[in-house]
């Protein structure tokens, strides 16, 4: 329950950043069908967890560590909206000034997806179609029954 | 101050980075390990989405009297990121589903105790 909500907040978040196409997507794909997958998951297995009985100490310091060698990292990037930053300075302003008579599509991003990046989108169907595969065969395909274990029942793929 | 003003969002970023591989690596639940996993692929989508803002641009759709942009091709990736993301979750709680099946529990330390005498 609380991914969806997480999911829909990210989403919410896309917008005001100027990305609604990423935040459709989050908010059906994220918030709706990765909750949907997370809820048959918990009703197949178990809802309970076993309190852990150590305290997790290094994970801790490991994450600590990590993360302030990742902010030392950020302090010479970009600043944030700076519209002068490397990564509006390249590929993106031809997009924008050629894609009317290229493609003529009003939403660059669908036009980037669909024309200019194509083989990345059918990459995406190639993984998609993959990870259906792999599903399919790990709870479709468990027709074995086994000793003491509950059988999968028939679950969709995820595409 | 300047620093804060221009970084947050890479801080959050990183901040919720760091939430999420805490839960990857310190909890022994097998689907808690997957929330932590959706929680550090979200802070790449962030990280990658704030990047692309640009300070008064507007969404990437062309239209009569708007000139700057947020861009583009941040979105495009990330977009792509995030199918991919859930087909990799479906298939990991696929493999949860299928462990539990196999050892009655989704717990490491237990699957673990269950391998060692073999």
């Amino acid at each position: 329950m609380l991914s969806g909500i997480y999911s829909l907040f990210a989403a919410a978040i896309f917008v005001e950043l100027d990305a609604v196409d990423v935040a459709f997507t989050e908010a059906s794909v994220g918030a709706g069908i990765s909750t949907m997958l997370m809820l048959g998951t918990l009703a197949l297995t178990t809802r309970l967890e076993k309190i852990p009985t150590y305290m997790p100490i290094l994970p801790l310091l490991v994450v600590v560590a990590t993360g302030a060698a990742l902010i030392y990292g950020t302090l010479d990037m970009p600043r944030f909206g700076d519209p002068n930053a490397p990564i509006h300075q390249h590929v993106v302003p031809r997009y924008i000034e050629d894609m009317p008579k290229e493609i003529g599509v009003p939403n660059v991003v669908t036009a980037v997806l669909a024309s200019y990046r194509g083989y990345d989108t059918l990459g995406e169907v190639t993984v998609i179609f993959t990870a259906g595969i792999g599903v399919l065969v790990l709870l479709g395909g468990g027709r074995r029954e086994r000793p003491g274990g509950r059988r999968a029942g028939g679950r969709g793929g995820p595409s | 101050m300047e620093l804060v003003q221009g970084l947050y969002n890479y801080w959050i970023a990183m901040i919720l980075m760091m939430a999420g591989f805490y839960v990857v690596i310190s909890r022994g639940n097998l689907i808690k390990k997957i929330v932590g996993l959706n929680i550090f692929q979200t802070s790449v989508f962030l990280l990658y989405i704030s990047m692309g803002a640009v300070e008064g641009g507007t969404a990437p759709i062309l239209e009569e009297g708007l000139t700057r942009f947020s861009n583009p091709l941040p979105h495009v990736l990330i977009l792509t990121a995030i199918v991919v993301g859930v087909a990799t979750t479906a298939l990991g709680l696929a493999l949860i589903v299928r462990i539990n099946e196999a050892y009655g529990t989704v717990e490491e330390e237990e699957i673990h105790a269950q391998d060692e005498p073999a």
